[in-house]
């Protein structure tokens, strides 16, 4: 039947990405759920990845693509910190990235959201999605996922959020599309970027709240129907 | 005239597409279906998503029926092809019914009948486009089979659909036993469920179990499984591996 599985399918992370400036840094976040055709190969991937001390990127599209384009780019940019003598900016990480995804548009399948923090401009978030458009926004969102996340960004997004309202924001835009979206799942990632460093945290599923039609997790039927009264289960 | 813009490569064997409808390709979806014998009867176990390509559209689709007094269906792929199955099987037990004669098909009638079903739309190139699994008790004998769209039937002690059969048969196949008591039963489908929760893309995280015995049958109403996220790997996975996943 069509819906089993291909196993030979390439890597491809569904995905939700996600990132947000505030009025201190950026915080950036994803689901962790990588698939092979209908297969989950990894259900805790880390699709943050670091390219600077201060800058990061989240990755969505072929895993293989997203992966080497990155490494590319951490190789570049060690290079440019040692040239420069000082911390690279958001800026030049985002437009590397560029680079890379404009002229190998072709061959590539990978979007990206690069987000940073540098002494000259604060807190950034650039998108850059398939064939290598490079467009700078106070949020973006990439991924199968985020066609779930429209609606919701248009009527809740503010400017200047604190660091703490941001992040909440982002793991439920997260959570909201891992609920009806297939490709997307597992736990929330969150990394914060500001002045002070680097954060980075961990959301379980379980953790996260609960959405329409869905219920509060139990370890099993039978605590159920002990803890229940009379006739717990109907025709 | 036909205006239709039908899809037929040049070698056809295929007569004009606009005489008949069939279904190519499924649009509402059900993912896995498992299923066990036990001491008293069958357990089985399905989550209630329906799934409209990669959306998790509908989370309250009911995809175990029982069928007569002896015998419960469960299904995966295309939810209108299972709700027509339905009505097929309505028609034959209200036949049967009609008989009145004191006898009642049990379930391996209706797997007969199920199964001669599909092969027969397979035939036609119309296939109702489900994996089927039909499990039931009578006269103490327990029965548990599976039908799938090409007309593939069988029975056995443990069946499963989809991606059932990849990951929950091996934990079956070792861990199954003759007359498991209901809390092994369940405990053991809920094993597979979670498997499957944590591997299928399309699996959603509400479930519901089924139970038919000689008395009749009974199902579970919906419920959540707890999940395991907190590995160290996970919480770090790039530890040693800056830029891998």
């Amino acid at each position: 039947m069509d819906l089993e599985m291909n196993l030979n399918a390439s890597h491809s992370m569904g995905t939700t990405i996600i990132g947000v400036t505030y009025n201190g840094g950026v915080v950036l976040g994803a689901d962790s759920r990588t698939s092979t055709g209908m297969y989950v190969a990894n259900r805790a991937s880390d699709k943050i990845t670091q390219l600077t001390d201060n800058v990061y990127v989240c990755r969505s599209g072929s895993a293989a693509d997203s992966q080497i384009v990155s490494d590319y780019v951490r190789y570049f940019l060690h290079q440019h910190t040692i040239q420069l003598g000082q911390s690279a900016t958001s800026k030049v990480a985002a437009n590397l990235i560029r680079l890379l995804s404009y002229n190998n548009k072709n061959m590539l399948e990978t979007g990206l959201i690069v987000g940073g923090w540098d002494k000259y401009e604060g807190g950034k978030i650039y998108a850059i999605p398939l064939g290598g458009t490079l467009i700078e926004q106070p949020f973006a969102i990439g991924g199968s996922g985020s066609s779930y996340l429209y609606g919701f960004f248009d009527q809740a997004w503010k400017e200047g959020m604190t660091k703490d309202e941001a992040e909440q924001f982002v793991v439920k835009a997260v959570s909201l599309a891992i609920a009806r979206d297939g490709a997307s799942g597992g736990v929330v990632r969150t990394v914060i970027i500001n002045s002070e460093g680097v954060t980075r945290n961990f959301y379980p599923s379980d953790k996260l709240q609960l959405w329409h039609e869905e219920l509060e997790p139990q370890n099993s039927l039978l605590d159920l129907l002990n803890s229940s009264s009379p006739e717990p289960m109907n025709i | 005239m036909n205006f239709t813009a039908s899809k037929q490569p040049e070698n056809c064997l295929l007569g004009p597409e606009s005489d008949s409808q069939r279904t190519l390709y499924p649009y509402v979806t059900g993912t896995s279906v498992v299923a066990l014998k036990y001491k008293d009867g069958i357990l089985m176990a399905a989550d209630m998503g329906g799934s409209y390509g990669s959306t998790l559209r509908y989370k309250s689709v009911e995809r175990m029926k029982p069928i007569g007094k002896h015998s419960l269906l469960g299904a995966s792929g295309e939810i209108s092809d299972f709700q027509e199955i339905l009505k097929y099987l309505d028609e034959l037990i209200l036949y049967d019914n009609m008989w009145d004669d004191g006898n009642s098909l049990g379930p391996k009638e209706v797997h007969n009948y199920l199964t001669r079903v599909m092969y027969n739309r397979r035939n036609k190139f119309n296939p109702l486009w489900n994996s089927l699994v039909l499990g039931g008790v009578k006269k103490g004998e327990k029965y548990l089979g599976t039908v799938s769209m090409i007309g593939v039937n069988f029975e056995d002690n443990h069946v499963a659909t989809g991606f059932g059969n990849h990951l929950a048969r091996p934990i079956l196949r070792q861990e199954w036993h003759e007359n498991l008591s209901f809390e092994d039963g369940v405990k053991l489908l809920e094993k597979c469920m979670r498997v499957l929760l944590y591997r299928d893309r399309s699996a959603i995280n509400k479930l519901q179990i089924a139970k038919i015995t000689e008395e009749g049958m009974t199902i579970s109403p919906p419920y959540s499984l707890k999940t395991y996220w907190e590995f160290s790997a996970f919480e770090n996975p790039t530890q040693g591996a800056v830029g891998s996943w």
